[in-house]
């Protein structure tokens, strides 16, 4: 277990903005916090690392209250990146990243070490930027330190509020691949802020939805979309495209069949997800398409019927 | 077309030569007086031409004026600019050496107690080459390191001229208060010093805090602004006899040197001043750090010591630097007054030549104190262009 909330509450002003909350997050864990403004996402987010002291209940991380901890011990063993980077202006790159490191004193050798390493992570060459200011960097570049900044110390957790809400669609697509590798490479248990449902969809491992300081919704990403516990679930995660949605978290691979007669005249990657199969359908009005692997050798083919009835 | 010609010429260069040239001709260069205590009568730049003047000097000067003429009418050369800069360093010598071999024939031919004081045109003189030369340094458009030194270069000229101005009323007042000046600047450093520097500390602090807490913003503000407004003199007095009776209760305080005058009510008060501007640039300083870097700091585990030294107070750093310059550049100024508590310092030079009516030896306190601002001013410049570019 690396969190548990057990009762936890928090009033702001006598309003509760959290009312109650369990929930438990295990190791290795991307779980996405969800949910419209004023939902108490980011609230839950910030009593993890004591950002935001909680009220009643308890938080435990790693099996001890976070009330027990040094404050300062505590947020250093939780990487921490948010939307506006919160970038050192006066600090290069390297200096960024070394941040926690330092705090934690590091030997020079170590850090530069862990630095060159996370910028390659990052796909930042370190010889082009580790010596460059904040200011010299695009906003994709900034965020990247950002989040390497966040694992510098190989925290135990890493607390990420909506990291990439300011970015362009194709930087932000980037830095979620980026991050969904580095999860799958590194293990680290991910708590993830967005109110974004496409990001959730794709990033998540398991979705908390909330609603006005309560859990209305906890699961895997297909459990959410297949069945909503109620109205609220449906609607916000858009109830008129819940199969679309689906449909794109799922990937063709396991529905290739063995051609029959002709092989169809299109191609498609083994890795495509239902809905990019189904769009290539139909911008190209056929309904089956040949499964290529990526040296071009043909797997076999989908339907759409099977797809769809599926 | 007159706009054409604003835009074209040097006005501000026309100006400093008209009158340069005014004063050479109708204010007295030098005066002549029998001696100390008589005022003596005046010598014009041309009596004293016609005695020192060469062919040589002549030729020079008129290269000299037409170097100006050209200098008014085609500014933008680079070259005329540089030109300029070493003629004035030149003129800025010349001035003096002919104003101490005036002052050595006048002293061969008459009476040894002949005083040759340093007369009107020759500060306004002096003053305009000055000037000029600063204008045409701003003209080559310098990094501020190169600027400084350029600055600095200009006074080369005259530094090792100085002897030959020996026998000139100025260099004999200073030849007799020769060992009081070492000590004064070391005392006037001294005062600045323990002045500014818990000043700087607590001033910093202060501006941490009120960050935190506003209420302290409101209460000390105004407390500091009706501080700045007490003319120097009456705070000084104010704290004279607070601090006499201090001494006077607690006598272990009294022999460690705080008594009603002397270094202490000067440093109180000196510190008092300084306090507003550090104060106030501090807290612009850390008003303008931005919000996210500082809630990141905290977030990863900063404590509140740790976020002030690596990231509130760098980011801080260059609005911070302007106010320490306004403030040591003040206090070596009012440094000047605190001598009338007896805290000594140059001020006491400044202030025995002002009682015993000899305006020479006033000037020579002045001099080092305008030095000594000039150069705080100058090394904050440097080290605040040092910083921005660095960031």
């Amino acid at each position: 277990m690396m969190i548990r909330f057990q009762h936890t509450r928090k009033h702001y002003d006598g309003a509760a903005a959290i009312t109650d909350l369990n929930l438990d997050i295990q190791q290795g864990e991307l779980v996405v916090l969800l949910g419209p403004s004023g939902s108490g996402k980011s609230t839950v987010l910030k009593m993890v690392n004591r950002m935001v002291s909680h009220d009643a209940g308890h938080i435990f991380f790693k099996g001890k209250d976070i009330n027990s901890f040094n404050v300062q011990d505590l947020r250093r063993r939780m990487g921490y990146a948010i939307q506006s980077v919160g970038l050192f202006p006066h600090r290069t790159v390297t200096h960024n990243i070394a941040t926690v490191p330092k705090l934690l004193g590091w030997n020079a050798q170590r850090v530069q070490a862990r630095v060159n390493e996370l910028l390659t992570l990052l796909a930042m060459d370190p010889e082009q930027y580790a010596s460059r200011y904040p200011h010299q960097l695009s906003g994709g570049q900034q965020q990247r330190v950002g989040v390497a900044r966040a694992l510098a110390a190989d925290p135990d957790v890493l607390l990420m509020d909506e990291p990439f809400g300011a970015l362009d669609p194709v930087t932000r697509a980037a830095l979620q691949i980026a991050l969904k590798n580095i999860h799958r490479a590194t293990g680290k248990t991910i708590l993830f802020v967005t109110h974004d449902i496409d990001e959730a969809l794709l990033l998540a491992t398991r979705i908390v939805l909330l609603n006005h300081g309560h859990i209305a919704q906890a699961g895997t990403p297909l459990e959410l979309l297949q069945q909503p516990a109620n109205d609220f679930v449906a609607d916000f995660l858009g109830r008129a495209d819940l199969g679309l949605k689906q449909l794109s978290l799922r990937s063709i691979a396991s529905h290739i069949k063995a051609i029959e007669g002709t092989e169809p005249k299109h191609t498609i990657a083994h890795t495509t997800t239902f809905r990019e199969a189904i769009s290539h359908m139909a911008t190209l009005h056929v309904s089956t398409l040949s499964v290529v692997n990526e040296s071009g050798t043909v797997l076999g083919q989908v339907q759409a019927a099977d797809l769809l009835e599926n | 077309m007159p706009v054409s010609l604003v835009q074209r010429c040097n006005l501000v260069l026309a100006l400093y030569v008209a009158l340069a040239i005014g004063a050479a001709c109708g204010l007295p260069f030098l005066r002549l007086a029998p001696n100390r205590l008589l005022s003596g009568e005046p010598v014009y730049l041309s009596d004293v031409l016609q005695q020192q003047g060469s062919p040589l000097m002549f030729a020079l000067m008129l290269a000299i004026f037409a170097l100006l003429c050209f200098a008014v009418c085609q500014p933008r050369r680079r070259i005329t600019q540089a030109l300029l800069i070493l003629a004035m360093a030149a003129s800025l010598a010349g001035v003096w050496r002919l104003a101490g071999h005036f002052a050595g024939s006048a002293i061969q031919a008459g009476n040894p107690f002949t005083r040759i004081t340093l007369g009107a045109g020759f500060w306004t003189l002096g003053a305009m080459a000055w000037l000029m030369a600063l204008d045409a340094i701003d003209r080559l458009q310098l990094t501020s390191l190169r600027r400084l030194i350029l600055q600095s270069a200009l006074l080369l000229p005259l530094w090792l001229s100085l002897n030959e101005g020996q026998h000139l009323s100025i260099a004999q007042e200073y030849a007799n208060q020769r060992d009081v000046f070492g000590p004064a600047i070391l005392r006037h450093l001294q005062i600045v010093l323990l002045a500014v520097v818990p000043a700087l500390l607590i001033g910093l602090l202060l501006a941490w805090r009120m960050t935190r807490t506003r209420d302290l913003q409101q209460a000390f503000f105004p407390v500091l602004n009706v501080i700045q407004t007490i003319p120097s003199i009456a705070l000084f007095g104010l704290l004279m006899a607070p601090l006499a009776w201090i001494a006077i209760q607690l006598p272990a305080v009294g022999r460690a040197g705080i008594s009603g005058v002397g270094v202490a009510p000067a440093v109180i008060a000196l510190f008092m001043y300084a306090l507003l501007p550090i104060v106030r640039s501090a807290l612009a300083g850390l008003e303008q750090v931005p919000a996210e870097a500082v809630n990141a700091a905290r977030a990863m585990g900063m404590s509140a010591g740790q976020m002030l030294w690596q990231v509130e107070l760098p980011l801080a750093l260059p609005v911070l630097l302007i106010g320490l310059r306004t403030a040591l550049v003040q206090t070596t100024g009012l440094a000047a007054v605190s001598a009338l508590v007896g805290a000594g310092g140059l001020g006491q030079i400044m202030f025995d030549g002002l009682f015993s009516a000899a305006n020479e030896l006033v000037i020579l306190g002045v001099i080092p104190i305008v030095l000594l601002a000039m150069m705080a001013d100058t090394f904050f410049k440097v080290l605040s262009s040092l910083i921005k570019t660095r960031a």
